[in-house]
């Protein structure tokens, strides 16, 4: 097992002040993906669209 | 072009480095380990006030040109810039309780003047998205953000003039920082520097997308084509449209009517 590991003051706020940016970070990466989700299932609709159009002209 | 696989490699190690020689190679100085905050602090606010002045760049070409994709690198300039303002607010106010006890001081110039050119910046959105038309929206913008990025340097002046209360004139430590420091500092600079371009290129990539994507729906699906905005009956004078006040070109090119920022998203 390990010991906890102390922290001083100043190792606190250093510590708090990366996370914060790493979150920040990792929040706006969070909100780009799910935009790219969105592009995906609209990308994925407009394919299936695009095979039915196609699937109704064949015949004809 | 630099290809955005390559740019987000390179700037994963510049940062990386830049980090470890802030840590494990810049000597700790008389204020402590929490000076360690500056590698961070400052880069951050470098790079969001030249974020602004590179949207100010982009707006002025598109005034010039009226080219919908240099109002999307203005706005997209915009966004990741008062992102990375928040980020250097919150590290600089986590500085400041960690070396003053307080988490603000209004009488120092240097916190007070970023937090009037951040909130000036922060109302971008509500001016931008007040004005339905999209020409005159993106035209709007683009004065916009001329005007507010001829304050940046004028604050950063202002600044230098006003007399220091107890934040640290940036670049007249930074000169005097020993050659250790010296380093991981300008390297940590130039890898935010590096993240906020790789940033910018993937959130126009992401809009480009999108906005080709509405084109192809409205293609596809002629009843979710938007209706034509109002036309007015006779232009006033000196007035220009999209295209020039010409007949809308058919929509065939799609990456070349440039990326979509009329939305929210």
């Amino acid at each position: 097992m390990f010991a906890p590991l102390a922290l001083s003051d100043a190792e606190s706020y250093v510590a708090a002040a990366y996370l914060v940016f790493v979150a920040l970070l990792l929040i706006y990466v969070a909100i780009m993906a799910m935009k790219l989700g969105r592009i995906q299932r609209e990308l994925r609709e407009l394919g299936e669209l695009a095979e039915r159009d196609r699937g109704a002209e064949e015949p004809r | 072009m630099v290809n955005l696989r390559t740019l987000s490699f390179a700037t994963a190690a510049v940062l990386l480095g830049g980090y470890a020689l802030a840590f494990f190679h810049a000597p700790i100085d008389e204020e402590g380990f929490i000076q360690k905050i500056f590698y961070l602090h400052v880069p951050l606010a470098i790079v969001t006030l030249l974020g602004f002045l590179v949207a100010a760049f982009h707006a002025i070409r598109h005034l010039r040109t009226n080219d919908p994709v240099h109002d999307a690198r203005s706005y997209v300039s915009i966004h990741l810039s008062i992102i990375f303002g928040v980020a250097a607010l919150l590290t600089g106010a986590l500085w400041a309780k960690g070396q003053w006890g307080v988490w603000w001081e209004w009488r120092e110039p240097t916190l007070v003047s970023f937090l009037i050119i951040f909130l000036l910046y922060a109302t971008y959105y509500p001016l931008r998205y007040s004005v339905e038309d999209r020409d005159r929206q993106a035209r709007y913008a683009s004065v916009f953000a001329i005007t507010a990025g001829a304050f940046v340097p004028l604050n950063f002046l202002a600044v230098r003039l006003a007399e220091p209360f107890i934040h640290p004139r940036t670049f007249s430590s930074a000169g005097g920082l020993p050659g250790e420091m010296l380093l991981a500092f300008l390297v940590c600079l130039a890898g935010m520097a590096l993240l906020w371009v790789t940033l910018v290129q993937f959130e126009l990539g992401a809009k480009a997308a999108s906005g080709d994507l509405k084109r192809i729906r409205r293609a596809l699906l002629p009843s979710e084509a938007e209706p034509p905005p109002p036309r007015r009956a006779v232009a006033p004078a000196g007035s220009y449209s999209a295209n020039g006040g010409a007949p809308a070109p058919p929509a065939t090119s799609m990456s070349a009517q440039g990326p979509e920022v009329g939305g929210r998203g």
